[in-house]
């Protein structure tokens, strides 16, 4: 056992040389720079040991948009090297790497850190808490998250990136097929970043069931909370097993047991069904939160309370339930029963019936509402048919007979894109333009914003389009070339066009917030949007102990109403108390540290090296439970001092932003 | 964190911090649910997969088994003791029982290492077969959880010993109970469908 330190670094290909060096160059400039600047300190105390949520929340979304950039380089990667026949800008094994690491990334380290971001900072404010329910278990998750994320990331410079397709199936994800070290890489970091991700899910079942200001019933939460509950729910339901998984699967390659092997009585179908039992609640767990934000967004530019609120809730949570019990739709053609599949089918076209709710919902809240056209509202109208057409072809797929035909072609790749784009990706970019203005104190360019809108979706439309068609034609997944007389060519090449259009509305983002971070106008009150929720009543941006008195909630929609009946009363000196917070701590970031060292020895098979390292884990455990830190005391003149600058401030001289 | 305390409740719950932490951990103790669960499923999908190697009936040991079983149940019941002192206010006596029960969770540990060691002497490694991958895995995991929790209550002791009994102690003591008490449920069903099944199998 153990690799050679020849295999050591990714050698041999002049772009990885490149990126190796890029790499090298970006960390001495970005250590040099902090340095040259002081600020490290800044950092250390700021952010690093941070334990507030909208700190946490904000350190998400950055590792979110950094991992976007690294997920859609490969996808761009793809589609130059698919654009035209027999072409060779990638070979067979490169491209396997590709579309690898770019599954995984924008799955677990796109969109799982921009979701938990967005939920990290908007749910305390939105039910009218000070923080989680466990703050330090909070920067543990976010540390855990960006110890997997760095290590899968090293993969492709250090010791080769895994090659065996973001679902890792056995056999020819085991030691037998492949043989290097890659798919180490995928079991080790997913299974660090998945630890981290159980206990996000952990500390918002309760922090939505305990944590709940005064008269906020259940069914008086946003809807954004509401979906972050059940997202959550089923985070704990459904993580536990890719742990398993991800555990057999090291124990299979490093360890030589056969839990999933050809030989020694394993079955390769078991990774198939672990994979799946996991993987398509997660599906449901990165949909879910997005659905909620578009709810609450699409009720606030709609100026209406959510249409059917009550059909809203139910919905979510028959999707939460269906979604354990259609995993197998996955694999109709790898050998069930005609009964297996026809129940699989049955239970996933059950899908469409709430989902199928929520969409009329959302069109009966536009309904006859006054809208106004922002950036976000532009984002949730585009949201509704290109997801209707994501979830009509998944309907499709959901026959079994049918599959067979569509099984493994490009006409899945274009269906779930359209599903994951439209349904996770859309709703994100919304979220990020409505909260922006809480999170940073100014707002993203409404200008700018309409560039990246239409970029983005016309991009989006004409990569994914052509898929359709080209799958139905029989063009394969995964498949790193074709040849001219397959006819693929044209479509090919339309669809690469697409995904250069689909990156220029990302850099339109990009700039936005480049152009906005300086120009934008920085006096904006507190509620710039006219909205609805507890997050917009209290500071822009947020004070660090949230809410100065917690809020009383009578209705649903708490904040409007009150705006509406007058309700909302200027503090007084003596209404203030002290606030209790917790204080920072090293321990989370320190977990993270020698999470990956241990990880990174044990993903080179160094198993008595990584052993030890593991020690430092026990060690951060210990520290841990040593640790009496009772937390810190806001003073009352601090609190009446921040309250009375921005509520003395508050819609002075402000524009209305949203008529 | 909230610094208000209800003295009418069982010092373990008189914090609002408190309860939010014995409600997480019972959130937690679910997500152990489902991995133990996944754990018996694929032992259940594996367990007749030999590839030519030993069986359950050639392997097993009733009597080191029961020896096993008959420490960890005791061990779950000192552990119930201890608690129930705890809300007595009798720190001594539930220090007491806290150290039998970790006596009794040791001798288990040292009765289930004894037994793999002898299995692997005996030529049935985890690498010999399907069948003994998951049964190795899903005893290893559950002898995991022991050991974890063994260093966990010895930290908590030292802690007992240093500040007394406070909300905070105690609550780390009865989270520490429940986490116990589970991994005696997780042994129950290893005990039926591993042991008890394998040997009619």
């Amino acid at each position: 056992m153990g690799i050679k330190w020849d295999e050591f670094f990714v050698t041999g290909d002049p772009l990885i040389f490149a990126s190796q060096i890029g790499i090298a160059l970006t960390l001495v400039g970005a250590l040099a720079g902090i340095t040259y600047f002081k600020k490290w300190n800044y950092l250390w105390s700021e952010w690093f040991t941070t334990v507030d949520h909208k700190k946490i929340g904000i350190m998400y979304i950055l590792l979110g948009v950094v991992m976007f950039l690294r997920g859609g380089i490969d996808g761009l990667m793809m589609k130059g090297q698919t654009a035209v026949p027999e072409n060779d800008f990638l070979n067979a094994q490169h491209y396997n790497e590709v579309f690898t690491t770019h599954g995984v990334i924008m799955i677990l380290f796109v969109a799982m850190p921009l979701l938990i971001g967005l939920m990290n900072f908007v749910i305390p404010l939105q039910i009218g808490a000070r923080d989680v329910a466990f703050p330090q278990l909070n920067a543990l998750s976010f540390w855990l998250t960006v110890s997997g994320a760095a290590l899968f990331n090293i993969s492709f410079i250090i010791g080769g990136s895994p090659d065996a397709g973001w679902t890792s199936y056995f056999p020819l994800a085991g030691k037998e097929f492949s043989p290097g070290i890659g798919n180490n890489f995928y079991a080790v970091a997913l299974q660090i970043a998945g630890a981290g991700t159980l206990m996000t899910g952990i500390n918002f079942v309760v922090t939505v069931l305990k944590m709940r200001t005064k008269g906020m019933t259940l069914m008086k939460m946003p809807m954004f909370t509401w979906t972050s509950f059940i997202t959550s729910i089923i985070i704990v339901a459904s993580f536990p097993i890719f742990t398993v998984a991800l555990a057999l699967m090291t124990f299979d390659r490093t360890f030589g047991t056969h839990f999933f092997t050809i030989s020694g009585g394993g079955m390769d179908m078991l990774w198939a069904n672990l994979f799946w039992l996991w993987g398509h609640p997660e599906v449901y767990i990165v949909v879910l939160p997005a659905f909620g934000m578009l709810s609450d967004i699409i009720s606030t530019f709609a100026r209406k309370t959510l249409y059917g609120y009550k059909s809203m809730v139910i919905s979510i949570v028959m999707i939460s339930v269906l979604s354990m019990l259609v995993w197998v739709h996955h694999f109709f053609t790898m050998g069930n029963s005609a009964g297996v599949n026809s129940f699989f089918s049955i239970t996933t076209m059950a899908i469409a019936i709430p989902t199928g709710v929520k969409v009329f919902n959302w069109l009966f809240t536009m309904r006859k509402g006054r809208i106004k056209f922002t950036t976000a509202m532009f984002w949730a109208l585009a949201f509704v048919p290109n997801f209707v057409i994501g979830g009509v072809t998944g309907v499709m797929l959901a026959m079994a007979a049918a599959d067979y035909q569509y099984h493994n072609t490009l006409f899945l790749v274009a269906h779930f894109h359209y599903v994951l784009i439209p349904g996770v990706v859309f709703p994100i970019f919304a979220g990020l333009y409505f909260w922006w203005p809480k999170m940073f104190g100014y707002m993203l360019n409404e200008k700018i914003g309409k560039w990246h809108f239409w970029l983005f979706v016309v991009g989006f439309n004409v990569t994914f389009m052509p898929m359709f068609f080209l799958g139905l034609d029989g063009a394969v997944r995964r498949a790193y070339t074709y040849s001219a007389e397959t006819g693929f060519g044209p479509l090919m090449m339309i669809s690469a066009v697409g995904s250069v259009i689909l990156a220029a509305g990302f850099a339109a983002l990009v700039y936005n917030i480049y152009w906005s971070a300086r120009n934008a106008d920085r006096n904006i009150g507190n509620d710039p949007w006219d909205a609805r929720t507890l997050e917009w009543a209290t500071a822009t941006p947020v004070q660090h102990y949230n809410f100065a008195s917690l809020p009383e909630v009578t209705k649903l929609d708490a904040f409007w109403h009150m705006k509406k009946n007058d309700q909302l009363q200027p503090l007084t000196e003596d209404e203030i108390e002290e606030i209790h917070l917790p204080s920072n701590t090293w321990i989370p970031i320190y977990m993270g540290v020698v999470f990956g060292i241990s990880g990174f020895l044990l993903v080179f098979e160094w198993t008595i090296a990584a052993g030890i390292a593991a020690l430092g884990i026990l060690a951060g455990l210990a520290f841990r439970s040593f640790d009496y830190d009772e937390g810190f005391h806001v003073h009352k003149d601090e609190i009446f001092e921040t309250e009375s600058n921005w509520r003395k401030g508050a819609n002075k001289g402000v524009k209305n932003h949203v008529s | 964190m909230s610094a208000k305390v209800n003295a009418a409740l069982p010092l373990e719950y008189q914090t609002e911090q408190n309860r939010m932490n014995i409600l997480g951990f019972w959130v937690f103790l679910g997500a152990e649910i489902v991995l133990f669960a996944t754990l018996f499923g694929v032992y259940g999908v594996l367990d007749e997969r030999y590839a030519g190697g030993p069986t359950q009936k050639d392997i097993f040991i009733v009597k080191d088994v029961m020896i096993q079983t008959f420490l960890l149940l005791t061990s779950s019941f000192t552990m119930g003791i201890s608690i129930f002192e705890m809300r007595r206010s009798n720190m001594k006596g539930m220090l007491m029982w806290l150290v039998f029960t970790l006596l009794l969770g040791g001798g288990f540990l040292f009765m289930e290492i004894r037994e793999f060691m002898h299995y692997v002497h005996e030529g049935a490694a985890m690498q010999t077969s399907a069948f003994l991958s998951s049964f190795f895995v899903l005893l290893g995991t559950h002898g995991l959880h022991v050991t974890i929790g063994i260093g966990w209550a010895i930290l908590l002791i030292i802690q007992i010993l240093q500040r007394g009994l406070t909300p905070v102690t105690a609550r780390k003591a009865f989270i520490f109970g429940l986490y116990w008490h589970f991994l005696d449920v997780v042994w129950i069903f290893i005990f039926t469908f591993v042991y008890l099944q394998g040997l009619v199998m």
